[in-house]
């Protein structure tokens, strides 16, 4: 057995810091589970349970091998974060804290994923934008951190209501990025995002949003294997780049600053250090492609009407095109689950038949609608509509994207397209 | 790290820069080396693009030379002037966003510890006074009052060195700097005093008069921290480009400062003071029988 696999194995079973009260030979839960890889886990029998975003989070969490998890709550995230405590003190997390403020937390959280323990934290809107000086620097320095986004409003007035303009702050960040439709996502993607933000190839942070308490607070359908059963841990020699255990011989290069001169050097290193990342983002897209069974999903291909949208949007989405087909209209979608990588060809391919296409989101500033034009910019015809979109915390009824579509249909030029 | 690492695989040391084969032949991993062993054997940091003269190079190097165990010694540093020779030891150096020092180590002795149960990693918070005070206040006061187990050693060159001469919090009262302009308003801060409010088991307040003090003090943070919690060493490293100090005069500075408002000070907690009491003995005994063997 080679050292790092030993290591990998010993993981399970190490020692816990911070865990007073209990007695003594108290067996954390976690070193009780069994370890399968991702892609058995998948296909072991489920059980469908009814239950919140949060409690979805939480169960994917105790099956997720976590090392470490840091946060500072916020609503709508806390709920998940606090659930996490409590999986902590059973012993399926295996070190914990409340930290000082967001700031605090994605740093925090930045020296723990260097260490190469496995690294969790979670956010919402203003605690993302508080720690966004750190979230931007964890792609650079490869940490495959897992940060779950539970979206909410970030410009006043002040609410805590959903609405996902901050996932647009994190698209040029060279981290992985997927929206998460459901809770049945937001049980199954912290898993993948694991698994493939550690992949060496990989070796980048990755954030798992969803819209906060439309998929948080609300119940939906959830299946998921036994508890008993829990993810390979991660392994800590195997990254882009070493881990900053001093496991390695010495030399005097410190591998967070390689920039300490204003020089030509110095900027070809710094340009040659995120072309990397942007790489490896690219190169996640294998990765994603397996275990979420394709980047994208498409319903009704064919379809000269599309809508494309990520998110909570989707669900909507797929309740208008099920109105239109009671109607006896064929209505698509394209649900996008990675927005980084973006899957630009998928969606070249997918929007292939689109005369119409629709973009809903649940921000202001239509993020996703730029990145669909961009894509299809000289790629196809349709006319790309930005919207229907909500804010503030407004919700989406399926009624608003039928009327567009109805709009559309009757030509009612109110409606501005691209 | 174990200290075979350091060592080349058979047949590969003479194929490796001279600096390299220096430090596996000459260097001070597995030894504990002495101030009055400078210059006889190869640091672990030597070079440094720092101001002629500057004060904070004197201390860096020999805070290296205190490392108890530098193959297993993290560095974590922030934006300010220290990183810039810091980065250049040989030991491994995580250069932050500006501020972020103690939340990252805390992050990162809490993540070495499970990832080596058996293995004491040491980590060290080394930077300036307004990466410490001013932007990491926060997170500085955090990881105090969490007893994070790490060191943080914070080179008070009483000014914003890296960034051209502005007011610190820890720049005296009165001092016309760049952004005081009328003097500044408020004292230095008290940061000994907070480290006593949070109940440090190891605070120390150093000017590098006197290098084996250092050495001393440096070490004794670092195995307090191991053992028990945060401790803090607070060095005055003057900044003889922002405060107009001739190079020849600086180490006549230092003396001026200990003198005026810098003595050295050392709070220790009894369970550190027993805990170190038994080490000195021993590595004194163990000193005094190398000794004896020798003649
Ligand atoms: C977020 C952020 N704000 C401001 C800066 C600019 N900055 C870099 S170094 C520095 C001052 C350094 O002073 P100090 O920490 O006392 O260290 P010194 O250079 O004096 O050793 C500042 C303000 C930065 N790099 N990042
Ligand atoms: S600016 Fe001051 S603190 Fe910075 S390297 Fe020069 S002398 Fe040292």
């Amino acid at each position: 057995m080679s050292p790092q696999t030993a290591e990998a194995k010993s993981n399970s079973t190490s020692k816990h810091v911070n865990v007073p009260g209990k007695p003594e030979g108290w067996v954390p839960a976690g070193d009780l589970q069994e370890i399968v890889t991702l892609e058995e886990m998948q296909k072991l029998p489920k059980e469908t349970i009814f239950m919140t975003g949060s409690e979805a989070a939480r169960e994917s969490i105790r099956r997720a091998n976590v090392d470490m998890a840091i946060a500072y709550p916020i609503t709508p995230q806390s709920e998940t974060m606090q659930q996490a405590g409590y999986l902590f003190d059973e012993g399926y997390i295996k070190d914990y804290y409340r930290a000082e403020e967001e700031i605090g937390t994605m740093s925090a959280i930045s020296g723990a994923s260097r260490a190469g323990v496995r690294s969790l934290t979670a956010t919402s809107g203003p605690g993302l934008m508080r720690g966004t000086e750190a979230i931007a620097s964890w792609p650079g320095a490869r940490t495959p951190i897992v940060m779950l986004n539970m979206c909410r409003v970030i410009n006043t007035p002040l609410a805590i209501q959903p609405d996902n303009t901050e996932i647009s702050f994190l698209l040029n960040t060279g981290m992985l990025v997927m929206h998460a439709e459901n809770q049945q996502d937001f049980f199954d993607w912290p898993l993948i995002a694991f698994i493939v933000s550690e992949e060496v190839d990989v070796t980048l942070p990755c954030t798992v949003s969803v819209d906060g308490f439309f998929v948080t607070h609300a119940r939906g359908n959830v299946a998921m294997c036994d508890k008993k059963y829990k993810i390979p841990p991660r392994d800590g020699w195997r990254n882009a780049v070493p881990s900053m255990d001093n496991e390695n011989p010495p030399a005097r290069i410190s591998r967070d600053a390689p920039i300490q001169k204003s020089n030509f050097i110095s900027y070809h290193m710094h340009a040659s250090w995120q072309q990397e990342v942007f790489s490896a983002v690219e190169r996640s897209a294998k990765y994603f492609d397996k275990y979420l069974g394709g980047l994208i999903e498409v319903v009704n291909p064919d379809a000269e009407e599309m809508i494309i949208a990520s998110g909570a949007a989707v669900s909507q989405a797929r309740e208008a095109v099920r109105q239109e087909e009671e109607k006896g209209n064929k209505v698509g979608l394209i649900k996008v689950k990675t927005i980084r990588p973006w899957p630009r060809e998928q969606i070249i391919a997918a929007a292939k038949h689109a005369k119409v296409i629709l973009v809903p989101e649940f921000n202001q500033t239509g993020w996703l609608h730029k990145d669909v034009c961009t894509t299809l910019y000289g790629k196809s015809t349709a006319s790309i509509y930005p919207g229907p979109r909500v804010f503030g915390g407004m919700t989406m009824p399926t009624e608003l994207i039928l009327d567009w579509l109805k709009d559309i249909r009757e030509k009612n030029t109110s409606r501005n397209h691209f | 790290m174990s200290l075979d690492t350091v060592k080349p695989a058979p047949g590969y040391l003479e194929h490796l820069p001279v600096e390299y084969q220096d430090l596996v032949k000459h260097g001070q991993y597995g030894k504990k080396k002495k101030v009055s062993d400078m210059g006889k054997f190869k640091e672990l940091i030597e070079e440094h693009p720092m101001c002629a003269g500057c004060a904070m190079t004197l201390f860096i190097r020999l805070v290296f030379l205190a490392l108890p165990k530098p193959e297993h010694t993290i560095f974590v540093g922030t934006a300010g002037c220290g990183r810039l020779a810091i980065s250049q030891g040989n030991v491994p150096f995580i250069y932050g966003n500006y501020g972020d020092t103690n939340a990252v180590a805390s992050g990162l002795k809490r993540g070495l510890e499970l990832r080596f149960p058996e293995q004491d990693k040491d980590v060290i918070v080394m930077c300036g006074d307004g990466g410490l005070v001013d932007i990491g206040f926060q997170g500085l006061m955090h990881s105090w009052f969490r007893h994070e187990k790490f060191s943080t050693f914070m080179l008070d060159n009483e000014i914003y060195g890296n960034t051209g001469g502005q007011e610190s919090g820890m720049t005296t009262k009165g001092l016309v700097a760049k952004m005081s302009p009328r003097g500044k308003v408020d004292d230095k801060m008290d940061m000994l005093g907070l480290a006593k409010v949070a109940k440090l088991d190891y605070v120390a307040r150093i000017v590098p008069t006197n290098p084996a003090r250092v050495v001393r003090t440096a070490r004794r943070a670092i195995l307090v921290a191991r053992e028990f919690g945060s401790t803090y060493v607070q060095a005055y490293t003057s900044c003889n480009i922002e405060y107009s100090i001739p190079t020849p005069d600086v180490m006549q500075d230092a003396f001026d400062k200990e003198k005026k408002d810098y003595g050295f000070e050392e709070h220790i907690s009894d369970r550190a003071k027993a805990y170190l009491d038994d080490i000195e003995k021993k590595e004194k005994a163990a000193a005094k029988a190398a000794k004896a063997a020798k003649k």
